[in-house]
């Protein structure tokens, strides 16, 4: 993902804690994604509004982590979302 | 072994539906009375699913729009914190309905296809006008702007029209299309000669879906099932029994599979008398095929049982007549060979009639 796109979580995909198994999932269309902290992070940020070049800098100031080292860990995980249809990308 | 909590849970809510395809899995007993479960009560099984693990809910019967109470219980299964899918025919669903699910929280809507023009769809559904109705209501679905997932069973009389099909998904506006190549269950074992396709379809839908995913990437995702007699390697069932999923059957019983009614010997519990989780994790049903140690000859010693768990116990029963035996499917299997035959000799039976459904016409709602 481009940090110019904006992304986008659509109708029907919507963040869910699972108190079973202690986790965050993103629950979608007959599929339940279990996310890391860094995938949970990033999509708690997801807005519809803001690039994702703006979320990783806030992430960045959130945590004190690196702004590049937070796009490489995360814009495959994004791409993958949106090839699964999971996150859309808005213009 | 210790299983883990469940995933998803398919409730049938109803065995009634005003189509009769012949590839249906529901039990093709349906003649026997079923005392379907109430309102209430499927609230309470919804509210012990989510407790047990359960994240996603899928409504399906039958038509599970011939429940009158179908709005509530997608509220209730809501309330419960369960993503909730309807899987239905259309049939039953106007577009009042359909605005009135939307706002009791339903989540995503699977449409099933029964064939890609009127003169197909109603023939294999056995309801004249159906498809023209489907297609009204994908509309509604469109404008209301559920996520819709289209479902396809393909066998040897509507293969061809998985191009279409594909085309219709991306213009309806679905994200997801299911394409399932029918497998022989239920209705569907009675209807071999009829559906069976043939070796060359088999490898003609392989390569279409190939083909698609490329193409429509990032616009469609294209899950697909292959044949399954054509195969060299079973399915992992279930993706290994009782391990991730459940069904609840119309009237309470509670399946490892929607097939597991056909192994004789095996005895399901009811959540009219249980816990769901109880069931899950004690019952004599679910933990039958747990793990490996079941497995006999050439399952226990390959290096793929914890790949495709022996596949499916109930072709296994179906086919070999003993469900701990290797699915047939299985290349290692002794009948594999007997299998792909028969496959091929359903494929050739040309101008083999349809067997219809036949609907549970005693089923009756409870009234609440």
């Amino acid at each position: 993902m481009l940090a110019t796109e904006v992304p986008a979580i659509p109708r029907g995909v919507r963040l869910h804690f699972d108190r079973v198994r202690d986790a965050w999932v993103l629950l979608a269309p007959e599929r339940a994604v279990t996310l890391d902290p860094i995938g949970h992070a990033i999509l708690s940020e997801v807005d519809g509004r803001r690039s994702f070049g703006e979320i990783i800098k806030e992430l960045a100031a959130k945590y004190n982590a690196p702004a590049d080292q937070i796009q490489a860990d995360s814009g495959g995980f994004l791409d993958a979302l949106c090839n699964r249809r999971f996150l859309d990308v808005v213009t | 072994m210790t299983a883990p909590p469940p995933i998803a849970m398919l409730a049938e809510l109803t065995h009634r539906c005003p189509l009769s395809c012949p590839y249906c899995s529901n039990p093709v007993e349906l003649a026997r009375l079923d005392q379907e479960l109430d309102t209430e009560t499927w609230a309470r099984v919804f509210r012990e699913a989510a407790d047990l693990g359960v994240l996603q809910l899928h409504l399906s019967g039958g038509e599970p729009a011939s429940r009158r109470d179908l709005t509530h219980l997608v509220r209730a299964a809501r309330d419960a914190g369960l993503y909730t899918n309807l899987i239905t025919s259309g049939i039953g669903l106007s577009q009042q309905r359909l605005a009135e699910l939307d706002e009791a929280g339903l989540d995503h809507v699977q449409l099933s296809l029964q064939g890609t023009n009127p003169e197909m769809a109603d023939e294999i559904g056995g309801y004249k006008g159906g498809f023209k109705r489907k297609m009204q209501v994908a509309e509604w679905i469109g404008a209301i702007g559920f996520p819709l997932t289209l479902n396809v069973v393909l066998h040897r009389r509507n293969l061809h029209q998985l191009p279409r099909a594909l085309e219709m998904a991306v213009e309806m506006g679905a994200r997801r299309i299911e394409v399932a190549t029918v497998q022989f269950h239920g209705w569907a074992l009675q209807n071999r000669d009829a559906l069976m396709p043939t070796r060359e379809q088999a490898k003609e839908a392989m390569a279409t879906v190939a083909q698609a995913r490329k193409d429509l990437k990032g616009t469609l995702v294209v899950d697909f099932v292959p044949a399954d007699y054509h195969d060299d390697f079973p399915k992992r069932c279930m993706g290994g029994w009782g391990t991730s999923g459940l069904n609840v059957a119309p009237d309470g019983e509670v399946l490892p599979c929607h097939a597991a009614q056909s192994i004789p010997h095996m005895t399901f519990d009811n959540v009219r008398e249980k816990p769901l989780k109880d069931i899950w994790y004690k019952s004599s049903s679910f933990n039958a095929y747990r793990g490996t140690e079941w497995m006999q000859e050439p399952c226990q010693s390959c290096d793929r049982k914890t790949v495709d768990f022996g596949g499916c116990r109930c072709q296994a029963m179906a086919i070999v007549g003993d469900a701990s035996a290797t699915d047939p499917v299985c290349i290692k299997s002794p009948h594999h060979a007997a299998l792909q035959a028969q496959a091929d000799a359903h494929s050739a039976k040309v101008d083999a009639p349809l067997t219809y459904r036949v609907g549970p016409v005693k089923a009756r709602e409870p009234v609440t």
